[in-house]
């Protein structure tokens, strides 16, 4: 076959549906192959596409890191802000203008280590944002090193002899602080992520959606636990669906079931409804609300 | 009671921490992110108490750096932003700053300066934020701090401040000190129409192929706000005039060069400084916030005695007037310089005077302002010999 037979072929693929949504002059992204993260970006935009939303009026907010990165290549509003700060950062984008949907997408160590006190906060004033938490159980982008959610007893960079420190239960912590929606589902099952993220979005409030990912170049080969598709692997195998489950007992442990589903799906007043509807009654006609705050709460 | 514009026209009795939040709302602010922490904290109580009524949001948000952060947020939505604090948190904030001189975001940060480091003396004042206000954060960029000296000016510098903020999309700093922020003065409140604010410049061109990056001939880019379809990229890696990062040398030196040099270039837009008595002074007093009125009796003491002594007040900081400064220098014996650290600006006026004037520090560890009498000492020795 010729040279320019061989282009004929190539050019005649269809693009990928969900290139609508990427920014395509940013391709090819910086994840490893084998990686879990563009996966679940590739449920994200699905989800997207599938809602309702103006997407014009959908901001993606990120921190630092691997997962950091996805402010980068969704072509929407997108927001790349500092270490662990992405979750604040999208509050005050979400007060200010309550009319947008706001995304924060990033990884275990930004939004649970050095953002875990916003994450805590956020959670418990029901700042109206979808939160998508990417765990691959390791800091990716700075080379390996002990996260938060590293299982006990594997083997991190800065942990070389084995972790010995407890393990965050994620889905427990955003439960406890109040999130009205919390999931947690792997790279592996695409349409239940997909799913998950698509009702996420339809909440008002907090929602928080634990992704598990793998991180083939740093967590999977310094435990030797093979590549990415053995990941997958043991993703399948090793998951079970158990919606509704009391989040207290979805603890991870190094290679251990991992429980994923629905755990938590309930209704409870924002923090932008709470202050139109207190300070409404308070005030009543003398309250003047933002612009933005009259259209998206004025309307009952 | 303020009209529509939450504008509170009249001539009121308030301190300084007061007078800055009723220049916030007269400048247009409509979102403040904070965190409580004296000397600073009646500025956002305040905020708390009159945003309800003039379409403003306020949330305490969990820590500084989250209120650093929540601001610039909010600005991207479309608000004009600001946070509040002191030493401690200050310290906090210095990530953000960079974060807003990076990506361009116009914000204020007060800090009402209390005497450090760390804790320190949380009640009482300082000047020891000067060169963290400068040098704070990592990396190179330019940045404005203004220096309020009063209850009046912490109404009209913080108006500034925000159009400071706006014309040239940076992080501008309100630093104040305990002394100005508790001061209860006389603050004559304009009405609305009398007060200038500066409009954001807003990007409303084609929604494809545009570069959100791409300064104009004043060396600054228009803003975008988010929700309007134009799908901008913003971040604190290096980037392009598109938004999109750029890890290579060219792009660094691109970014970084014009975020200092449209500071240099405006220099003369931003700058404000006050004379008095300086054409013929064989000695000039240097001040910035409270230590200009401390110098006051000194300057007027030694004036009696029939010494030549001008003053010169910072009111901006940050750029620091060396054009001014290095043409008084070669007029002039010696500079007299007070300031409740135990030396920071100091460096910025022997940089500037190199060498061609003497210069007497007069330094104070905080806690309280000079005596006079220090200054009136150090403006004698400085006309010795």
């Amino acid at each position: 076959m010729g040279e320019e037979e061989l282009y004929a072929i190539e050019t005649s693929v269809p693009p990928n549906p969900i290139e609508e949504l990427l920014r395509m002059d940013r391709i090819p992204h910086i994840w490893c192959p084998g990686c879990g993260i563009g996966s679940t970006v590739n449920c994200f935009v699905r989800a997207l596409q599938t809602s309702n939303l103006d997407l014009q009026k959908v901001a993606v907010v990120s921190g630092i890191g691997c997962t950091g990165r996805v402010a980068g290549y969704v072509k929407l509003d997108s927001f790349h802000t500092t270490h662990g700060r992405a979750i604040p950062f999208a509050t005050g984008l979400k007060l200010a203008n309550p009319e947008l949907k706001v995304v924060v997408y990033s990884g275990d160590g930004d939004l649970t280590a050095i953002g875990g006190n916003h994450f805590i906060h956020a959670a418990r004033r029901n700042v109206d944002m979808t939160v998508i938490l990417i765990n691959n159980m390791i800091y990716g982008m700075t080379g390996g090193q002990v996260a938060p959610t590293t299982p006990l007893l594997a083997t991190a960079s800065t942990t070389p002899h084995g972790n010995f420190e407890q393990t965050f239960n994620l889905p427990f912590l955003a439960e406890s602080c109040g999130a009205v929606y919390v999931a947690r589902w792997t790279s592996f099952h695409v349409r239940h992520a997909t799913k998950a993220i698509k009702e996420a979005l339809s909440k008002k409030g907090f929602s928080f959606i634990e992704l598990l990912a793998p991180c083939p170049t740093l967590y999977s080969r310094r435990n030797k636990l093979g590549d990415g598709l053995d990941q997958m692997t043991f993703f399948r195998d090793h998951s079970e669906i158990k919606n509704g489950a009391d989040t207290k007992s979805v603890a991870l442990d190094f290679q251990s079931k991992i429980i994923v589903g629905k755990f938590v799906d309930i209704e409870r007043p924002t923090f932008q409804e709470a202050m139109y509807k207190h300070l409404k009654e308070k005030f009543g006609e003398k309250y003047v609300p933002s612009t933005e705050m009259s259209n998206v709460y004025g309307k009952n | 009671m303020h009209d529509d514009s939450g504008v509170l026209t009249g001539a009121h009795f308030v301190d300084g921490d007061h007078a800055c939040c009723e220049g916030a709302i007269a400048a247009g602010c409509r979102f403040v992110a904070g965190y409580p922490i004296t000397p600073s904290t009646e500025v956002v109580e305040r905020i708390a108490e009159r945003f309800p009524f003039v379409g403003g949001v306020f949330i305490q948000m969990e820590d500084e750096i989250a209120s650093s952060i929540a601001i610039q947020g909010a600005v991207w939505a479309g608000k004009k932003a600001m946070t509040v604090t002191s030493g401690p948190g200050f310290s906090l904030m210095m990530e953000h700053i960079g974060y807003a001189a990076m990506t361009e975001t116009p914000c204020v940060i007060v800090d009402v300066q209390r005497a450090g480091p760390s804790t320190g003396l949380p009640t009482m004042p300082a000047q020891g934020d000067m060169m963290q206000a400068r040098w704070g954060s990592h990396g190179d960029y330019g940045i404005i701090a203004l220096c309020p000296n009063s209850p009046q000016e912490c109404f009209d510098l913080t108006i500034r401040a925000f159009n400071l903020a706006e014309q040239f999309r940076v992080p501008v700093l309100l630093m104040m000190d305990e002394c100005v922020g508790h001061m209860i003065e006389r603050v004559n409140i304009p009405p609305a129409n009398e007060i200038h604010t500066f409009k954001r410049r807003y990007y409303h061109g084609s929604k494809s192929d545009f570069l959100p990056y791409k300064a104009e001939q004043d060396m600054v880019p228009p803003m975008i706000k988010a929700g309007e379809g134009y799908n901008i990229h913003v971040t604190g890696l290096t980037h392009d005039e598109k938004g999109y990062p750029n890890m290579s040398v060219s792009a660094q030196a691109k970014l970084i060069k014009r975020l200092v040099e449209k500071l240099r270039v405006n220099v003369d837009a931003i700058l404000d400084y006050r004379e008095e008595q300086v054409d013929d002074a064989d000695v000039i007093v240097i001040t910035y916030g409270i230590t200009s009125r401390t110098a006051i009796p000194a300057i007027e003491q030694a004036r009696k005695e029939g010494l030549k002594v001008g003053h010169f007040r910072l009111v901006t900081a940050w750029p620091f007037p060396e054009k001014r400064i290095s043409e008084l220098a070669l007029k002039v014996k010696s500079f007299v310089f007070p300031e409740i650290n135990l030396g920071q600006m100091v460096y910025e006026l022997e940089r500037v005077v190199k060498g061609n004037a003497h210069i007497i520090h007069v330094p104070h560890a905080g806690g309280t302002v000079h005596h006079p009498k220090e200054i009136y000492v150090a403006i004698r020795e400085s006309l010795k010999g």
